[in-house]
């Protein structure tokens, strides 16, 4: 009785002192935001400016078209066209051609009833995946597809199991092409609860490589390149060494399967995002294990014997770098123009779409990196290269923008994808 | 200064009235209340990295807990989802989510319903409490 008294007493002084906290937060803030806003002013350009990217001195950015239906991949012809695949297919359209007039860009038609991520142009094709086939459409000498209803089929039937079913794809120079089929699991744990040795690796988890003019062919035609890869997205061709290299997204939840032995901080750094270059008959090691970046050691997975200290098995394949976890990376781009400064030339870009599985540290990622590179090794740190995307929330759901793909212009500008607003950003740079 | 004042004054009365609710009345919480600070902690240790702390989850990977049938409907569903885990086409307002959800049939039966009372009344729901009987029962039926 008392008690309640004393409370209804109390009342109107909780409600003084609420709306003084309330309001003491609001001053706070308009405050901070205040003195950021006036100091980025007078330092450099207002927030607006390149379109809201951080740049390296330069550079600069512009949104050239917004509100595309999740954009994916991308790849830009000599004509300043821009094909960019679309995660769905929306009326028929799962790719859009669109045509870059310098600082904009403008819709010109749409083909293709299927969405997907994959794209890229070789010897006069364009070719295209959805989540589980792979197509190609012959180009005119100003390269525009010659019958967007009539695209040639190269692989059909590739696993597809909904998870990490996106196909990236590139070639190489010798008439072959690479697709990631991605892990349909984050550790293999459902599938091989004897340890036995993991069966996702029979029909997913690695690179395939198929034949780029032979059509019709199914997964089993093709080869399993390299192996041991949970899920790639990224992924490139490096002209200078003749090689494949690509982007792993690692293994997710170490703390929340084994909480003994990862605290959520060690779970949140852990494991690295491996880029790794790769040799047909190579094996990266997933699920067996996961790379750890401070380190710098493959470290055994716990699902297969692991503590968090014993070393794997040496006979996997080396990263040749790495990267803090859980950044996602969904492209990689051998810069190969000249319009960027030397330092750039043969050097990565990689988009960072950004982490979730960070939770509960904070989200990181949501930028564009670029891995310097030497004698076609990556030389030294990497560098955050472009960064602002996911404006004043830095997580999935709260995220302005989320950098996927990535393409080169014939001018050498750079251009890279956002899936969650749907902006394709140009980056350019004057001397 | 104004601020400072406000926290002083709230934090003593909150301690005065936490020492009366002590003396008075040791065991009086509702069940419901109880049943979602519990629910809180097996959400944040086992839920939030995939679904978020705010139970957005995460777009084309993770399904959002918010305004969707499969957490405001049929409780026995949402119970079995929790003790098998779910690898299904799942289309949520028009988008998809991709990843699998692994079973977590160790919880404790206590567990599932707190957690699920958590999350039928957090984020925005407002739905009805789940009781340990209907998380037996969805445990019993195949």
């Amino acid at each position: 009785m008392k008690m309640k008294k004393l409370f209804v007493f109390l009342l109107p002084v909780y409600a003084i002192a609420g709306l003084i906290l309330f309001n003491a937060g609001k001053d706070g803030d308009t405050k901070n935001t205040g003195t950021k806003t006036d100091s980025r002013n007078t330092a450099t350009a207002p927030v607006t400016a390149n379109a809201g990217l951080t740049l390296p001195t330069g550079f600069s950015a512009a949104a050239i078209i917004e509100n595309l239906s999740s954009p994916r991949h991308l790849v830009v012809t000599p004509q300043n066209d821009i094909y960019v695949h679309l995660s769905g297919s929306n009326n028929g359209k799962g790719i859009l051609v669109l045509h870059d007039d310098g600082d904009k860009a403008t819709l010109k038609t749409g083909f293709a009833n299927y969405g997907g991520t994959g794209i890229t142009i070789k010897n006069g094709y364009l070719y295209a995946s959805s989540n589980s086939d792979i197509y190609r459409y012959k180009l005119n000498d100003k390269n525009e597809v010659i019958d967007p209803a009539k695209p040639e089929t190269i692989v059909t039937g590739l696993t597809n199991k909904r998870m990490h079913n996106s196909k990236s794809i590139v070639l190489d120079n010798d008439g072959n092409i690479y697709v990631n089929i991605g892990a349909y699991s984050n550790i293999c744990s459902d599938y091989d609860k004897d340890k036995k040795g993991c069966p996702v690796l029979a029909d997913a988890a690695g690179i395939w490589q198929f034949k780029a003019d032979k059509l019709n062919q199914k997964q089993s035609d093709g080869v399993r390149y390299a192996t041991g890869l949970r899920n790639v997205v990224g992924l490139d061709w490096n002209q200078q060494d003749n090689l494949l290299f690509v982007m792993q997204h690692g293994r997710d939840a170490l703390h929340d399967l084994y909480p003994n032995l990862y605290t959520t901080k060690q779970s949140a750094d852990l494991p690295a995002e491996c880029m790794f270059a790769l040799k047909n008959g190579d094996n990266a090691g997933w699920p067996y294990l996961y790379y750890d970046w401070m380190q710098h050691k493959k470290m055994l997975g716990p699902e297969y014997g692991g503590d968090g200290k014993k070393e794997a098995d040496s006979k996997y394949l080396e990263p040749a770098a790495a990267y803090p976890g859980h950044f996602a990376p969904d492209g990689l781009l051998f810069y190969t123009g000249s319009q960027f400064p030397e330092k750039y030339k043969n050097g990565a870009f990689i988009a960072f779409h950004g982490s979730w599985n960070r939770a509960p540290e904070p989200q990181e990622g949501y930028c564009v990196v670029f891995q310097p590179f030497k004698d076609g090794k990556p030389d030294g740190k990497y560098e955050i290269f472009a960064d602002g995307f996911a404006g004043p929330n830095k997580s999935p759901d709260g995220a302005l923008h989320r950098p996927c793909g990535l393409a080169q212009g014939p001018d050498g500008s750079l251009y890279v994808t956002d899936d969650q607003k749907g902006t394709i950003y140009k980056i350019s740079y004057k001397k | 200064m104004k601020f400072k004042i406000a926290c002083l004054a709230l934090v003593t009365s909150l301690f005065i009235l936490n020492l009366n609710a002590q003396v008075r009345h040791p065991k009086k919480h509702s069940s419901s209340a109880s049943s979602m600070a519990r629910g809180k902690i097996v959400y944040s240790s086992i839920c939030l990295s995939c679904h978020m702390a705010g139970g957005a989850g995460v777009p084309h990977l993770n399904p959002p807990l918010i305004n969707t049938t499969y957490v405001l409907g049929d409780k026995a569903k949402l119970i079995k989802i929790v003790l098998n885990g779910f690898n299904e086409d799942v289309e949520i307002n028009g988008q998809t989510y991709s990843n699998t959800m692994t079973p977590h049939s160790d919880l404790k039966d206590q567990q599932i319903a707190d957690v699920l009372t958590y999350v039928r009344k957090s984020f925005g729901n407002k739905a009805s409490s789940v009781r340990i009987a209907e998380v037996k029962r969805a445990r019993a039926t195949k």
